[in-house]
């Protein structure tokens, strides 16, 4: 069960590694790359602790973990604002180029999803379909398709 | 569609970094739409237009890809 914990956490700072990574590549705009990358991170970061601030720091105290949900939450919705104010910095190109990455990624993230969770549930795979392998792939699909389209374009 | 961008930017000795800077855009984008494989929106064509002071038809030119036959 840890293992897939584990797993989950890799695939996620994988994920927010390959978007800062790239967007921060393909964009001028670095200073609201860098305010983007930021309320990710700490998006993680808040994530993480209240993930496992339960258990390892403040021993299922309710409010305090109420308290690391909710900061968690706004933060997830200031990282939304920012992901926003950096698409709207984008020129059309650009923007284009990320639209149809997103697109390519929301398509193959709903069939690989749907599909993994159908091996799951036939029992084909030998363990659980968890979320963090979706947003691995996720981050991963978006990578390869703004590599892709960055190619096809610049 | 093709364009004369790269003549225009030439004859007025500007690098695809002015021009991007003048249209307010990234370089990459100026380079995408001079290799045609990018065509710009309406607002940025008018800006390029209103910047080298030519109808937007001389700079961009469309081509209608043949039909095929009937």
């Amino acid at each position: 069960m840890f293992t897939f914990r584990k797993m989950f956490y890799i695939c996620k700072v994988l994920f927010t590694f390959c978007i800062t990574l790239m967007t921060y590549i393909m964009t001028s705009q670095k200073q609201r790359t860098i305010k983007l990358a930021m309320w990710t991170w700490s998006w993680v970061a808040t994530l993480a602790i209240a993930t496992f601030g339960p258990k390892f720091i403040w021993d299922d105290h309710q409010l305090l973990t109420v308290l690391a949900v909710s900061v968690n939450l706004a933060n997830g919705i200031l990282m939304i604002a920012a992901n926003r104010n950096f698409f709207n910095a984008l020129d059309e190109l650009q923007r284009k180029i990320h639209v149809e990455a997103l697109a390519i990624t929301l398509g193959l993230t709903v069939v690989a999803g749907i599909t993994f969770s159908l091996l799951d549930i036939t029992n084909l795979i030998p363990f659980d379909a968890e979320i963090g392998f979706l947003v691995g792939f996720m981050g991963i699909t978006y990578m390869i398709a703004l590599f892709i389209n960055r190619k096809r374009y610049v | 569609m093709k364009n004369r961008l790269k003549v225009l930017r030439a004859e007025h000795d500007m690098t695809q970094k002015d021009l991007a800077k003048a249209v307010d855009v990234s370089r990459q984008t100026i380079n995408a739409i001079e290799k045609g494989k990018f065509d710009p929106s309406l607002v940025l064509a008018i800006k390029l237009s209103r910047l080298f002071n030519q109808d937007i038809e001389d700079i961009f030119i469309y081509e209608e890809k043949s039909l095929p036959n009937d």
